[in-house]
C-alpha cells in the first residue's frame, strides 16, 4: 500500500497506479497540491511503489 | 518526466506551457520569468527603492528571494496583524519573516498593529460592522493603508506584493460574477500612484501559478508558514480558486487565459478607458486628501480607515 498525507488527512491507495490516477481516485485536484516522496518532489506522472509514503503540500492560499 | 533542459528528472510540469523543469533549472526559471514581467509591465528598475510586504507565506518571501537574487533594492514589510487562532498565528509568521531576512542580511521593517492601534485585527472586527462575523475586508483595510504608509514614509518608489496569478484570476472571477465594474477598471499588475498621498504598487508574480509558487519555495528551502490565516476557511477566494482549478484540470491554461484576455480585452477598450490623472481613481473618481493619515479617499473627510481607528474612542 502507498500512503498519502495532506495536512492531517491520511489515504491509502494500492502501490502500482500513478501519482495523478491515485488524486483522482481520493478526489483531490492535481492542479492544487505538490507532492513530495522522500523529501524530493514528484511529477503526476511518477509511479507509486509499495511501502511509498507522499507528502500532498497544499497549494491554495486565500483571504483578501 | 525529464527536464527540457537537461537529462534529469523533472519536479514540475507546467501544462500551460507545456514546459518540465528540473530541482536545478526549475527555480532559475521562475527567477528569469519574475523578471521578464518586471521588466515587460515597466514595474519597476535596479534604480527603484523597492518595499516588498510579506506576511511569512510562500509566496511574498519567494517573491522577495527572487527580487534578491535579481539584485533589486528591496527591503521588506511585515505586518503584525495580532492573529492567534489557537496557534500563534501572528506570532509564527513573523518569526519566520525574521528568520528568512536575518538569513539573507536583508532589511525588515516591522508594524504591529496590536501595539500602534491598541487592538488586533480580530478585536477592530468585531467593534465595527465592516468586519462583524468576517474580519478579512478590516484586515484587508488596515493592511492596505499600512504598507502604502511605510512606503511613504520610508521613501520607497514602489510597493511589490506576492500576488500570484490564481490571487487576480480569482478576484476577477469573483468581480465578474458581479460585473463589478468599479473593481474590474481597477485590477492591475500594476497601479500608479494617483495621488500625491499613494506610492506605485507592482504585483510582479501575477502572471506564475500558485502551485508554482509553491514548488518554488519548497525547492528553494524557504520555511514559509504552511498555517493558514484562522479567517480564511470558507473564504470566497479559496472557492473561486478552487472552482478554476477544476477548469484547468480539464483545460491547461485556462487560468492564464482568463486573466490575460481580461487585460487584453481592457487595453482594447471592452471597458471604459481608465483615466491616468492624478488625484483621480480608476472609474473616473475624484480622490480627496484624508486630513488625518495624508492617503487619498473618495470622501472630502476622514478616510474609511482613520474612522476605524478613530471610531475607538467614540465607542463605548
Amino acid at each position: 500500500m502507498v500512503k498519502i498525507r495532506i495536512r492531517k488527512e491520511e489515504y491509502e491507495v494500492r502501490a502500482g497506479m500513478t501519482l495523478r490516477h491515485a488524486l483522482e481516485k481520493i478526489g483531490i485536484n492535481r492542479e492544487a497540491v505538490i507532492a513530495i516522496r522522500q523529501g524530493e518532489i514528484i511529477t503526476d506522472d511518477e509511479q507509486l511503489e509499495e511501502g511509498d509514503e507522499i507528502r500532498l503540500v497544499a497549494a491554495i492560499s486565500g483571504g483578501v | 518526466m525529464k527536464c527540457r533542459k537537461c537529462t534529469q528528472k523533472a519536479i514540475i510540469n507546467m501544462r500551460q506551457h507545456k514546459l518540465a523543469l528540473c530541482k536545478e533549472h526549475y527555480p532559475e526559471w521562475i527567477v528569469a520569468q519574475t523578471k521578464k514581467t518586471i521588466e515587460r509591465y515597466h514595474m519597476f528598475t535596479v534604480q527603484d527603492k523597492v518595499l516588498v510586504a510579506v506576511s511569512g507565506g510562500k509566496d511574498s518571501l519567494s517573491l522577495w528571494d527572487i527580487l534578491w537574487q535579481l539584485g533589486y533594492q528591496a527591503d521588506g514589510l511585515y505586518i503584525s496583524l495580532g492573529i492567534d487562532g489557537g496557534f500563534g498565528y501572528s506570532l509564527e509568521s513573523k518569526r519566520r519573516t525574521e528568520q528568512f531576512s536575518q538569513a539573507r542580511g536583508l532589511t525588515l521593517q516591522i508594524a504591529d498593529v496590536p501595539e500602534t492601534y491598541g487592538e488586533g485585527i480580530p478585536e477592530m472586527a468585531q467593534r465595527t460592522l465592516r468586519g462583524r462575523g468576517k474580519p478579512c475586508s478590516v484586515c484587508g483595510l488596515v493592511k492596505r493603508h499600512i504598507m502604502n504608509q511605510a512606503a511613504r514614509q520610508g521613501g520607497y518608489t514602489v510597493l511589490v506584493t506576492g500576488h500570484n496569478l490564481d490571487d487576480e484570476a480569482a478576484t476577477l472571477f469573483g468581480n465578474t460574477l458581479t460585473w463589478n465594474a468599479g473593481y474590474l477598471q481597477r485590477q492591475d499588475p500594476v497601479l500608479p500612484a494617483r495621488h500625491a498621498g499613494l506610492v506605485r504598487k507592482a504585483k510582479p508574480l501575477f502572471r506564475i501559478y500558485e502551485r508554482e509558487m509553491t514548488a518554488y519555495a519548497l525547492v528553494r528551502g524557504i520555511e514559509y508558514i504552511y498555517e493558514e490565516c484562522p479567517f480564511v476557511a470558507g473564504s470566497k477566494s479559496i472557492y473561486y480558486k478552487e472552482l478554476l482549478n477544476q477548469i484547468e484540470a480539464d483545460r491547461p491554461g485556462a487560468k492564464l487565459s482568463f486573466f490575460l484576455s481580461f487585460l487584453q480585452a481592457r487595453e482594447n477598450g471592452l471597458f471604459a478607458v481608465a483615466t491616468e490623472e492624478e488625484n483621480t481613481g480608476a472609474g473616473g473618481e475624484a480622490l480627496f486628501t484624508c486630513p488625518g493619515c495624508g492617503q487619498p479617499t473618495t470622501v472630502p473627510e476622514l478616510c474609511t480607515f482613520c474612522r476605524l481607528v478613530g471610531a475607538k474612542q467614540d465607542s463605548p
